[in-house]
């Protein structure tokens, strides 16, 4: 057989770069690492709880340090950032049919707004 | 700009021949286009008074059969919806990416074919039903539910936009699980759980991890991004049942 | 040269070819079935069939009257055995595909839902919104992915049948990605490869609708039957030729002139009807050729809507509404606005009519067998017929489906009746010759005639000539000009010498397909002296039943015009009678 296709390799390393989607893609997939990493400062706030009142004050005061303010922030903002991201397709994963018509996108996504506010302002005046 | 005024257009067009050339590289033909044109009348002009050995696959010019899929100045579309008026004097065309070049404009798509038919995309039916005893009834509700999902033409733009298909290449891709969630999604079909064994895997849905782009550039809005979502969710609902409620039947 | 050892070969994997593999492969899973095809299955151009499949269901219709809608509608020159025949399959076939998955649209009950179609006394078209072939062939191709014993050659262009001891036992074709020849050898060849509305230029037909398969019969020695049978299809968008379904008018659209007027009321199709309120059978839902006919009488009056894309009429669905347009009308919408830029819900859209469909084709009997033992026909490029000179809308999409099959029960009684192959020695001889005359046409590096010219100068005769107003002298003209295509293609140049995909080539053969099928067209319309449905003569402006109530055939000559031959039409019950579209006694 005398045909030979040619195979273009896409790169491991920068693929993404190639498309102002991809970009947007992997910006989401990247800012992930916050959300890990604030894991890891719940376990340690855990871990800070459980040697007692003074390791938790402590645990405490560096969240009131700048750096701590700094990164509750960065988080924080990411968080909003998945969740709008998130919202966005979820009438996607999520479609709803009601008789023949699905219902309409917009009010799925104002939906979840709602639930997210309703329930952030639960647990604000729970935590006050 | 009127529909028949001229435009010269310089078409750069990825031209590779496997019997002389070790790569593909670049020719530019200079196009005399009217304004209402797409992307594909350019190319046969070309063929027909410029160069006839460029190669590439075309049929209906009318979206529909799904042949001329390509990439115009880096994303995916039918050559015959890719209007010249929605571009500038320079316009870029080369095979889909992600397909191995056969020649020009043509890649090898067997792997998707392949995959297509891996997924049992046909109606298996929840009860066998002699033809004289009529149709299977479906309320336009039904239809609806999985209406979408049946429009996919499979020009495979899907797959050219899927990064994730390039980096991993035995994903079964958007096309592939879309069609089988139009039959899972069907009033009529029990073959759900057959499906689920090809689509539910790593290799199937949770090899996607939603970048979206298949549904960006789908020149008919199937939506397959949204299909394998759903696909997610279903098939995660499938594994609690299975495994904290072993006695609920799936 | 490889040799695929098969029981059926088929040629051609869209509607027809697909639906006769299916039959074979559940008739008899043993069998080895060969589907091929220039094309992916799904490429094939049953996908852009927009409005429906008609099939007697409801019951206020009758098979009767679909009878004699189309026995009508053919202007008396179909086949009324074969008519019967089609009529009683049809709802079965259809019922099938729907048992096969296709998303026919419903009735708020479940059932199935129709939607009227020019020519039909009731409503009686099964349809997917507007893309109904699209999903009839999907629905096709994904269902033959269930068996394992078709096996598909995709992309391998058929180039000759291997025709020994008086039987076709079958076929070369070139495998494109390589340039590969092979040989098919097999007990029965089925083909079913659409028509040829290429050798047009303004058509709704796509690129790969070049006549291959009726010129491969046709060079084999069996006839081709009514061929100058060419149906304008009456809405195609001025600029590319884009179909716009008859759907459009069944649903309630309407025809203008650029004064506003209803003219179809002026050709024999009055008195006006209610707007948005559509009455079978007359004015828009009157059948193509009356349509077709009536756009050129305007054109002539100066009527006419002047585009930049030339004579226009105006087909107006605003009345309709946006739901309505976009549940039932989705993808003419999107053609509309994408091709045209403009919108039906807002404006009404330029028009005029264009080449779309082929009545004639290899002839065969009801049985879909040709007279070359061994070869079946079925689909555009088959002529059984029961689509006579002018074939009804949604007919053709049924007769895919039925034909296909009954192709295929035919093939499997061939097989049946054990017909020795003849020796492997002398069909690889002829299978070589095949192979000589590609090579032959690859090699040549001396010709001066340039494929996209030859077939410009082709196009731009059977426009000028052979279009829905026909003459003696044009005719005549075609036919000499046609001649001399087919000579000067003798001496065509090759550029493209890769063996790779090269479609140069592909063109090539494409273009010798097309030009011996339009001679056939030019021939048989110059011979006849008659106006009867798609085929109107100025000067012969009468039906002349008496004398040409006849099938033409045309028998292939390598270097002359064909021989024509006729055949009488098959009468059952329907007696040739007036075609009567005016509303009056309605």
């Amino acid at each position: 057989m005398s045909s030979k296709p040619y195979v273009r390799e896409m790169s491991k390393t920068t693929w993404f770069l190639s498309q102002p989607r991809y970009k947007r893609y992997m910006a989401r997939e990247v800012t992930c690492i916050f959300i890990f990493a604030y894991t890891f400062l719940l376990i340690w706030g855990l871990g800070a709880l459980a040697n007692g009142p003074e390791a938790f004050s402590g645990f405490l005061e560096s969240l009131r340090s700048p750096l701590g303010v700094l990164f509750n922030l960065a988080v924080l903002i990411v968080t909003v950032y998945h969740s709008i991201s998130w919202f966005v397709v979820t009438p996607q994963a999520m479609p709803i049919q009601r008789g023949e018509e699905f219902v309409p996108g917009n009010i799925i996504v104002n939906a979840h707004y709602g639930a997210w506010a309703v329930v952030s302002l639960i647990i604000l005046i729970w935590g006050m | 700009m009127s529909e028949l005024q001229k435009r010269q257009i310089q078409l750069e067009v990825l031209r590779y021949n496997p019997e002389t050339d070790t790569a593909p590289r670049y020719q530019t033909y200079s196009v005399p286009c009217l304004n209402e044109w797409v992307v594909l009348d350019a190319l046969n002009y070309v063929k027909d008074h410029i160069d006839p050995t460029l190669s590439y696959r075309w049929s209906c010019h009318m979206a529909v059969c799904g042949s001329c899929g390509m990439m115009v100045n880096g994303e995916p579309k039918l050559a015959c919806k890719a209007f010249i008026h929605e571009y500038g004097d320079q316009i870029k065309v080369e095979p889909m990416a992600n397909f191995p070049i056969e020649r020009d404009l043509v890649t090898t798509v067997e792997d998707f074919i392949t995959k297509l038919a891996s997924v049992k995309p046909y109606l298996i039916p929840k009860s066998d039903q002699p033809i004289s005893a009529g149709e299977f009834k479906q309320t336009p509700a039904e239809l609806k539910k999985f209406k979408q999902y049946t429009l996919c033409i499979n020009c495979m733009l899907c797959y050219a936009a899927c990064p994730q298909y390039g980096l991993v290449p035995e994903f079964l891709g958007p096309a592939a699980i879309s069609m089988a969630h139009r039959y899972n999604q069907d009033s009529r079909d029990g073959g759900r759980d057959q499906r689920q064994e090809v689509i539910a895997t790593d290799e199937g849905v949770w090899e996607c991890s939603f970048v979206g782009a298949c549904s960006e550039v789908c020149p008919k809005h199937v939506d397959p991004a949204g299909a394998l979502q759903q696909v997610k969710v279903a098939s995660t609902i499938d594994w609690y049942k299975e495994h904290l409620m072993p006695w609920v039947k799936k | 040269m490889e040799i695929i050892k098969t029981d059926v070969a088929i040629v051609g994997a869209g509607g027809a070819g697909l639906r006769a593999a299916i039959a074979l492969a559940e008739a008899d899973p043993k069998l080895r079935i060969a589907l091929i095809s220039k094309v992916y299955p799904m490429r094939s151009h049953t996908c852009a069939a927009e409005g429906g499949a008609a099939g007697v269901i409801k019951s206020d219709d009758s098979l009767d009257l679909h009878f004699n809608d189309t026995v009508g509608g053919g202007d008396w020159l179909s086949d009324q055995d074969a008519v019967e025949y089609f009529i009683n399959e049809a709802p079965k076939e259809l019922t099938q595909l729907e048992h096969w998955g296709c998303p026919w649209s419903r009735e708020p009950n479940g059932s199935v839902a129709v939607r009227p179609f020019g020519g039909m006394k009731i409503k009686r078209t099964w349809f997917a919104a507007d893309k109904s072939g699209f999903h009839i062939l999907h629905t096709l191709f994904q269902t033959s992915l269930k068996y394992p014993s078709i096996q598909r050659f995709d992309e391998y262009y058929a180039t000759d049948l291997l025709v020994e001891d008086g039987r076709c036992q079958g076929l070369t074709a070139l495998e494109i990605r390589n340039g590969e020849m092979k040989q098919f050898q097999a007990g029965a060849v089925i083909i079913a490869a659409g028509g040829g509305g290429k050798m047009f230029p303004f058509t709704t037909n796509g690129n790969i609708k070049t006549g291959d398969g009726m010129a491969l019969a046709y060079r084999a020695g069996t006839p081709l039957k009514d061929m100058e049978f060419v149906q304008y299809h009456p809405t195609g968008l001025p600029n590319n030729g884009i179909l716009l379904t008859e759907g459009c008018r069944g649903e309630g659209g309407i025809l203008l002139n650029k004064d506003g007027r209803r003219y179809l009321q002026d050709y024999g199709m009055g008195p006006e009807t209610p707007v948005g309120q559509p009455v079978l059978k007359t004015m828009e839902l009157g059948p193509r050729d009356r349509l077709s006919q009536a756009f050129w009488g305007e054109q002539q009056k100066g009527n006419t809507v002047k585009t930049p894309w030339g004579d226009c009429v105006l087909l107006d669905m605003r009345h309709l509404g946006e739901k309505k347009i976009d549940e039932r009308l989705p993808l003419v919408r999107d053609l509309c606005i994408s091709y045209l830029g403009k919108d039906p819900v807002k404006e009404p859209i330029p028009i005029r009519p264009v080449v779309h469909y082929m009545m004639g084709g290899i002839h065969t009997d009801v049985q879909a067998a040709t007279r070359l033992p061994g070869l079946f026909a079925a689909g555009e490029c088959a002529c059984v017929s029961i689509n006579g000179a002018n074939r009804l809308g949604s007919n053709s999409l049924t007769e895919l489906l039925v034909f296909g099959r009954r192709a295929a029960l035919s093939a499997m009684a061939h097989l049946q009746s054990n017909p020795t192959p003849s020796s492997d020695a002398a069909l690889a001889a002829k299978a070589k010759a095949s192979q000589n005359r590609i090579q032959a046409l690859f090699d040549k590096s001396d010709g001066t005639e340039s494929i996209a010219g030859l077939r410009q100068e082709m196009m731009d005769t059977m426009e000028a000539n052979v279009g829905i107003y026909r003459t003696g002298e044009g005719l005549a003209a075609a036919c000499e000009k046609i001649s001399e295509l087919r000579r000067r293609y003798a001496n065509i140049t090759l550029t493209d010498k890769s063996r790779v995909y090269n479609t140069d080539l592909m063109q090539a053969l494409e273009l010798g397909s097309m030009l011996d099928c339009a001679e056939a067209v030019t021939v048989g319309a110059r011979d006849r002296k008659e106006s009867r449905g798609a085929h109107q003569r100025l000067d012969f402006t009468a039906r002349d039943d008496e004398n040409l109530l006849k099938h033409s055939l045309a028998h292939y000559h390598p270097t002359e015009p064909p021989r024509i031959e006729y055949l009488d039409v098959v009468i059952t019950k329907s007696q040739p009678g007036i075609r009567d579209y005016s509303g009056a006694k309605k």
